[in-house]
């Protein structure tokens, strides 16, 4: 008998449950504008990873700066790279939102999903590759050209090198640099082959070796693999990666870094160099105002240099080489006005080849077929016929230990 | 000479069965002591007024109708999984490998999903299916005919197995991941929808939630009315009394494993057909131990597991609205979750046992 009461009980309270949510519901994303306008966020993690404390540090600077109270920026932090993510930003549109910003690049189709649902809303993603495929007016990319400042990076380590050998603290040959990367993707590859390219440009004989830990974040994976770049006689260290592992592992070897993301020399106050980072305050603020104006938003956005989107964190005076600031102030006017280019074709070989044409996988596709001739004008042209990195060159000079991921 | 003998306040003493209103009513209690001292908590730590992080609670569940479904869908979920693992648990086999059953299935039914595109959609669903339930009853079959033939401790092989379906799960992410290097699949077949549940009533979730329910009703009625159900019951209250009345335990354990993982398997098709349209190792998502929970905490009773589960879907799903208004780490969420849980689970002694006060003067 009870448990019949109990059956009907259960029964009730799901269809309470129905009632109430369809009680509340008057969800129509879209029809704000102005600068009441919402403007959601979606983070992968919290701030307690230093990729995504980048975003919401950006996210809260581009609020400020347009002048938009506080509640009216949603930031949704924790969302998963899954369901979750459209979920998330189906329920910012249905909250008013005009403008939704996603920070992780396995959020992109669960958005894509989102934005053809909500053709009002402008949903834009960061690191994405797909927006110039899906020919969608709501659905946006954006990246910055992040290999410049790897360069940048990669300049203040090669003058560490010079002044490791010119001290005689090693020989010219052993001037073998190691790189964490995450994935073997080209994101990555671009990255540390910018950053070895200018490091090659201050120390000729500098070569380096890559491993790969198979995640974005794992402190475990990324000190093990400082330590066994540092044991195969790495003499200098930096890292794709956004955990402290690697930063903290060479401070307690006194090797020095070049990190990512940010400055960590907190962590590593007599090993660290130097970091880039990508500043997303200047594209949030395009975005946003374009948004508000109801004015069209560039499918693929790369930020530059110019744009103060591809930032350098603060010098270590005390690590790295004399002269460093200077060198890098006058590289930074050369990739400005373009008299230097990163992938300049004649600072690099494939199978000891100059290349003086290359096809890249630029639309995103399951077989990675090339599609694109990106090597022009004598140099490979990065992020410019979409914003998220296509770099994929495996280069002469840089070994990988391994390619599991 | 006064001889002083100590006398402890009070004593714990076995309770026979008690009425059922009587469980509700400690269970109440237990709730309504957790709720004040988190609440307590909320001030002291966050300056927030509880009441409004109560409130934000339930707005984050029935604040729109998509938040509802969300929620139904979470619940759904959970409760499809801790159905699921309920037989095993019910003959106390203690099947931790919850999570890598449904990862199997969520492996297998997206393995079919993602190789064969081509195929017409009924076809495509019933394969990916049949895959499922194949892969999560071989992922219950194996522990379960181990320690049938040969007493292996089932707790660490299915444990062990959990890691073998995520492994399996992260090598084809890396193989089928695009673009690559990347490590992920993205959505399977976004464009065609070829393998994706339909909607019912331009309700996604609705394929997921009638499932479940449909399973907690076939599930009520295996259990408690089924001969099999009633075999289960006997080989989990004593092995030797099932032998005795002729009961072949080995049997009974080897398909019930089946049967949980099948199950199992079941839950990972919907996830990934109904839901997710991709495979991540994150599938499950904890919900295979989670789901273990739900199960002893609602004793084995599908009806009672229905609230369980709202329980903690609820408590989650309105975590993510308390991080985002009021600023607040997610972690503070889980706090409160763990809180609630806690006294539930805490409440079963007073359940079990009863404390009598000692009367001064009385001597024994």
């Amino acid at each position: 008998m009870r448990k019949k009461w109990l059956a009907i009980l259960a029964c009730i309270a799901m269809v309470a449950t129905l009632f109430a949510g369809c009680g509340g519901s008057d969800s129509s994303g879209g029809d704000s504008e102005g600068s009441d306008m919402k403007v959601g966020f979606i983070f992968l993690h919290d701030e307690n990873s230093t990729y995504d404390l980048n975003f919401i540090n950006a996210a809260k600077a581009a609020g400020k700066e347009l002048g938009i109270p506080e509640e009216n920026i949603i930031l949704k932090t924790n969302v998963p790279e899954g369901q979750e993510c459209y979920e998330t930003a189906a329920d910012l549109a249905d909250s008013g939102c005009g403008i939704i910003f996603a920070d992780s690049f396995g959020h992109e189709d669960y958005m894509i999903q989102a934005a053809q649902e909500f053709p009002d809303v402008q949903f834009c993603h960061a690191t994405g590759t797909k927006a110039h495929t899906e020919k969608l007016d709501n659905y946006h990319n954006a990246f910055a050209s992040i290999y410049e400042g790897r360069f940048l990076a990669g300049v203040a380590a090669g003058m560490k090198l010079n002044e490791m050998i010119e001290k005689g603290e090693i020989k010219k040959e052993e001037a073998k640099i190691g790189y964490i990367g995450a994935y073997t993707y080209a994101e990555v590859v671009s990255g540390y082959t910018s950053f070895f390219l200018g490091a090659r440009h201050e120390c000729p004989s500098a070569t380096m070796e890559v491993t790969f830990t198979g995640s974005w974040y794992d402190e475990t994976a990324e000190k093990e693999a400082a330590n066994k770049l540092m044991d195969n006689k790495c003499v200098l260290i930096s890292q794709h990666a956004d955990s402290m592992g690697a930063p903290t592992a060479c401070e307690s070897r006194g090797v020095p870094d070049v990190s990512y993301n940010g400055s960590t020399k907190d962590a590593a106050p007599n090993t660290y160099i130097i970091s880039s980072r990508i500043d997303w305050t200047p594209y949030f603020v395009y975005a946003i105002k374009a948004a508000q104006a109801g004015e069209a938003i560039d499918v693929d956005w790369t930020g530059t240099l110019q744009t103060k989107s591809v930032l350098l964190t603060e010098l270590n005076e005390d690590v790295a080489a004399k002269g460093t600031q200077d060198e890098i102030d006058k590289i930074t006017k050369e990739l400005e006005d373009g008299s230097l280019h990163v992938f300049d074709t004649s600072a690099f070989t494939v199978e000891g080849k100059n290349l003086d044409s290359y096809k890249a996988d630029v639309d995103t596709d399951a077989d990675y077929t090339p599609d694109t001739e990106v090597i022009s004008d004598g140099y490979f042209h990065e992020s410019e016929y979409r914003a998220a990195p296509y770099f994929d060159l495996r280069i002469d000079g840089i070994k990988l230990l391994d390619e599991a991921y | 000479m006064n001889k002083k003998t100590k006398t402890p306040f009070f004593h714990i003493v076995k309770r026979g069965e008690i009425p059922r209103w009587e469980s509700i009513m400690i269970h109440a209690i237990a709730l309504i002591l957790a709720l004040i001292l988190c609440a307590i908590l909320t001030t002291l730590l966050t300056g927030q007024n509880p009441i409004d992080v109560y409130a934000t609670m339930f707005e984050g569940n029935f604040g729109t109708e998509r938040k509802t479904w969300i929620l139904l869908h979470l619940l759904a979920v959970l409760l499809g999984i801790s159905l699921a693992l309920t037989p095993a648990f019910k003959m106390r086999f203690w099947n931790i490998g919850g999570e890598g059953q449904v990862l199997i299935g969520c492996m297998a039914s997206g393995a079919v999903m993602h190789n064969w595109p081509q195929l017409p959609n009924a076809l495509l669903l019933l394969l990916m299916l049949i895959a499922a339930l194949a892969a999560g009853a071989l992922w219950g079959f194996l522990p379960a005919i181990c320690k049938a033939k040969w007493g292996t401790n089932e707790t660490l092989f299915t444990l062990m197995m959990n890691y073998v379906a995520i492994q399996i799960t992260a090598y084809y992410t890396i193989r089928w991941e695009v673009p690559k290097g990347s490590g992920k699949i993205g959505i399977i077949n976004q464009a065609s929808h070829k393998g994706w549940l339909p909607s019912i009533a331009g309700q996604q979730y609705l394929p997921t939630i009638l499932v479940v329910a449909l399973l907690t009703v076939l599930l009520y009625f295996y259990l408690k009315y089924s001969k099999q159900g009633y075999e289960i019951a006997v080989v989990g209250e004593s092995e030797r009394t099932a032998r005795y009345v002729g009961i072949k335990v080995e049997h009974v354990i080897v398909r019930t494993m089946s049967l949980t993982g099948a199950l199992c398997g079941l839950m990972g098709f919907l996830l990934v057909s109904g839901s997710a349209h991709t495979i991540t190792t994150t599938l499950s998502d904890g919900r295979g131990f989670t789901g273990v929970m739900v199960a002893w905490m609602g004793k084995f009773n599908p009806i009672i597991m229905i609230f369980t589960s709202f329980l903690i879907s609820f408590m989650g799903n309105g975590a993510q609205e308390v991080a985002s208004r009021f600023h607040l780490n997610h972690s503070f969420s889980d706090i409160l979750t763990g809180i609630i849980i806690f006294f539930l689970i805490g409440c079963e002694f007073f359940v079990s046992y009863k404390l009598s006060h000692n009367k001064k003067g009385k001597e024994e």
